[in-house]
């Protein structure tokens, strides 16, 4: 028969080894950045932990006081408010599409646009930076032929995170459209055999039942993906190393230079700290903004 | 919305929409079986007009992608199976095996997914610097053998296991670890597939990690790889794009062939979550 010690002790060795893991590669660093965001962390440091100082809220007032930070927090800004609604619009759009009784091969279109989605970030920056090459690049081609002149998409600071934006959102919208279409499956047929009944046009229905009923969805996906697009590097590294005149240069790229380029491994803890209290404050003000707008 | 959406509006759009979503993946398949060179004419070259493969062997051979397409595979292989055990036995025991304190725990392992990763960077590589494991498969490995989404994944899926079930293995003398092994990994069979497909993704696709935890070239994934080569080849396009086919090809044509299971466990972990 069963052995009640045997069966008490069961559950902690079934959770110890994915709780061991997770605690010491995860929340004892993430504990750790905190004390090290605090002290002069550096090559030296790494080399005889003796040459370590505690130096306070230093690293803070420092990264505020270099202008670059705040360029690169003001491209992050830029890269979420253009490339989050663009994105969440796009989804949604075809989401709905994809939702029409009057859509075709809806399996093929919907495994076609959720493609992007699973292809590898590095490599599909690289066919970017070919597709918008000046001079040899498809898109410039193509306006070439309707009379637009050649743009040096990622050699303009005006078009370098523009060009960026683009990849993000042809990578990404698959992915909250399908969580989109979920959603628009489970509003039942009814409310709009009512409201056609009604005498509701379809830009009616969609602004009277389908937006309001897609609600909730919404405002998760937002706040999700808003606290994604905060964390923009791979694209920067790869198309632009951060330039033209560091105008894709993004907070999670400048932390990453900080630290695995020059070591400054506390000066790196204090950016990313600051990166996790701005995603924190956006989340909780995207969180009160939707209960206020979409309350149920 | 419904049904007086005219229908050629619909499926134009949709057309549309595709040909965007798929054009970036098909030209680059197209330009990397291009001879060297034809790439950069104008006007750019829809199809190759001589198709040749002499830029996936010089890719492969010379610039070293064979060996991190190997790492790449053995690195996702072995953090996928690894994390599926450990986060199958949590999950399974945070849904159906009591013990004191069980859903504090879980709530406290749940709040993590709040927190970026990035905040822990820099201590864990300090941390993995000491135990040695910079610079090898390890130091990508450890820190994804469990994952708090996996965990979560597998325990929404258990719950739905019937207690009698569990409860008639325990009357027949089962032990707890028997019970796992014979009764509950077979019913967890389509979760564990979705976060198979789901961890060998992520694994594969990560950039960040693995480039500041993998200096050695000898042990660079295929992304960290891909992303010095372009450094250095920024004019070979056509090298480029067959380096780039042979990076998102294999998760591509996984992906295609285990669709539903992606699919049902992004709504899972996204949706009802």
């Amino acid at each position: 028969m069963r052995d009640p010690v045997k069966s008490r002790v069961a559950p902690w060795i079934f959770i110890a080894p994915a709780f061991c893991v997770i605690g010491v590669f995860f929340f004892v660093p993430v504990i750790a950045a905190f004390a090290l965001s605090v002290t002069d962390f550096d090559i030296y440091a790494m080399a005889d932990i003796a040459n370590l100082r505690f130096t306070g809220l230093e690293n803070y007032a420092r990264l505020l006081s270099t202008p670059l930070f705040w360029q690169a927090l003001g491209n992050t800004f830029y890269f979420v408010i253009v490339g989050v609604p663009l994105s969440i619009a796009l989804s949604l759009g075809a989401a709905l599409l994809l939702d029409s009784r009057l859509a075709l091969f809806k399996p093929f279109f919907r495994t076609a646009l959720f493609a992007p989605v699973v292809t590898t970030l590095v490599a599909v920056a690289v066919v970017w930076r070919y597709l918008f090459h000046t001079r040899y690049g498809m898109v410039n081609y193509a306006l070439g032929q309707v009379g637009v002149g050649p743009v040096d998409w990622l050699g303009d600071p005006h078009w370098a995170m523009p060009t960026i934006i683009l990849l993000a959102v042809w990578k990404n919208f698959g992915y909250n459209m399908i969580i989109f279409l979920a959603s628009l499956q489970t509003i039942p047929a009814e409310l709009y055999e009512a409201a056609r009944i009604d005498g509701a046009s379809p830009a009616r229905q969609t602004f009277h039942i389908t937006l309001p009923l897609l609600g909730p969805t919404l405002a998760l996906v937002g706040i999700i993906t808003t606290a994604g697009y905060f964390q923009l590097f791979a694209e920067p590294y790869v198309m632009t190393q951060g330039g033209p005149l560091h105008s894709t240069l993004s907070v999670l790229y400048f932390m990453y230079q900080e630290g695995f380029k020059w070591w400054n491994f506390g000066a790196a803890s204090a950016v990313a700290l600051m990166l996790f209290g701005l995603i924190a404050a956006v989340t909780a003000l995207l969180m009160r903004a939707s209960r206020r707008w979409i309350a149920p | 919305m419904k049904r007086a959406f005219p229908a050629v509006f619909v499926n134009g759009a949709l057309a549309v929409l595709t040909v965007a979503a798929l054009f970036p993946l098909l030209w680059m398949a197209s330009v990397s079986l291009m001879p060297a060179g034809t790439a950069s004419t104008l006007p750019p070259p829809l199809f190759p007009s001589a198709p040749t493969l002499a830029h996936y062997q010089e890719v492969l051979l010379r610039a070293g992608l064979l060996r991190s397409l190997g790492n790449s595979l053995f690195l996702a292989t072995v953090v996928t199976l690894c994390s599926l055990a450990f986060n199958t036995l949590a999950g399974y025991a945070f849904a159906k095996l009591e013990f004191a304190g069980r859903e504090r725990v879980f709530r406290g392992l749940a709040s993590s997914l709040l927190i970026p990763g990035q905040l822990a960077l820099m201590p864990l590589f300090l941390m993995l610097k000491n135990m040695g494991l910079v610079n090898t498969y390890g130091g990508v490995i450890v820190p994804a053998l469990a994952s708090v989404f996996g965990i979560y994944l597998v325990r929404q899926y258990a719950r739905t296991i019937p207690d009698e079930l569990i409860e008639a293995a325990r009357i027949d003398g089962a032990g707890e670890f028997r019970i796992f092994m014979a009764v509950i990994l077979p019913l967890l069979r389509p979760v564990l597939a979705s976060l198979a497909i789901f961890t060998f993704l992520a694994s594969w696709n990560d950039f960040m990690w693995p480039l500041i935890v993998l200096a050695d070239d000898k042990l660079q994934t295929l992304p960290v790889a891909l992303a010095s080569l372009s450094r250095e080849h920024v004019q070979d396009n056509e090298l480029m794009m067959a380096g780039s086919v042979l990076t998102v090809l294999p998760v591509l044509l996984l992906f295609l062939a285990l669709q539903k299971h992606y699919i049902s466990g992004l709504l899972a972990g996204s949706v009802k979550g």
